[in-house]
């Protein structure tokens, strides 16, 4: 994903109340007069926020009668997620490795400090999943 | 299972994390400051890790090199500011295939009863620096997940 549509994600859910909005659209669609009830904002602030999750393509709206619906559009958002989640994984599997690390030299098995470090990092190819 | 907390807000250029460690704090101060360690858990299994030099000390350079399966090698450097302790590892941080691009990093080690609770704070010079950074620097397969959708949610709502 390119860095500026990143940003304009950013960007919207900088915000509490358009966060508060895409978590109540994650459980279905609806107008804005509903969106704005729970809110202390008027409709008109509420649609400033739904132009601007629309603009960042996190929400599709449509016309029904006379109401008009807001719908979430999931994929900006999986997009993000897939982002921080390479860094939480790259992370959570060093710092598990850490902690099989610590346990052994608490146990008194820590390992040779002359070993060719290369030779530590590739032997455990095997393991990978 | 102690987890991984990682926090990037919108539109700030910082990235703080929070780990516990079931150790003492020395301890894994060492494991992050000692090569020989680090070349044990720095990064997923399937990248090597090797490190040109590690000169743990107010000034000292670091650079250490990843691998991966394709032979595609990454190499990342930067300097320790003030002497490394428990108390806080101060460094630069810059990817190779960016140059110029750097970043500074601080990790304090606090003790909790025998563990230990790391805290690393990460500001990059700017918001396009960090998102590019966590996009392509530890770049690897990446599942799609639909709960991980309601997760950033979550996550987001209580920021």
């Amino acid at each position: 994903m390119a860095t500026d549509r990143l940003s304009l994600v950013f960007g919207a859910l900088a915000d509490p109340i358009r966060r508060a909005i895409l978590t109540r659209l994650a459980e279905g669609e609806a107008t804005v007069a509903e969106l704005a009830a729970p809110f202390a904002v008027s409709q008109p602030a509420i649609s400033k926020h739904l132009k601007v999750l629309a603009q960042a393509g996190l929400i599709s709206r449509n016309r029904r009668a006379t109401a008009r619906i807001s719908r979430l559009e999931a994929e900006p958002l999986r997009e993000v997620t897939a982002w921080l989640a390479r860094y939480q994984r790259f992370w959570d599997e060093s710092h598990e490795r850490l902690d099989d690390l610590l346990a052994a030299m608490q146990a008194g098995e820590e390992q040779d400090p002359c070993r060719d470090p290369a030779a530590t990092a590739k032997g455990s190819d095997d393991e990978q999943d | 299972m102690s987890k991984t907390e990682i926090t990037a807000e919108p539109g700030i250029p910082m990235i703080v994390m929070t780990r516990e460690f079931d150790a003492p704090r020395e301890l894994v101060f060492r494991a992050h400051t000692d090569p020989d360690l680090l070349v044990q858990w720095l990064g997923p299994r399937d990248l090597a890790l090797t490190i040109d030099r590690y000169e743990v000390r107010n000034g000292g350079a670091w650079r250490y090199v990843n691998t991966d399966a394709e032979g595609n090698t990454y190499g990342f450097r930067g300097v320790f500011h003030g002497d490394p302790s428990p108390d806080a590892i101060v460094q630069t941080f810059e990817f190779e295939g960016a140059p110029g691009h750097v970043c500074l990093q601080s990790a304090t080690f606090d003790k909790r009863g025998g563990k230990t609770l790391m805290r690393t704070v990460s500001a990059f010079q700017s918001v396009e620096d960090r998102d590019a950074m966590v996009a392509s620097g530890m770049e690897r397969g990446v599942h799609h997940s639909g709960e991980r959708l309601a997760e950033l949610l979550t996550r987001l709502q209580a920021s």
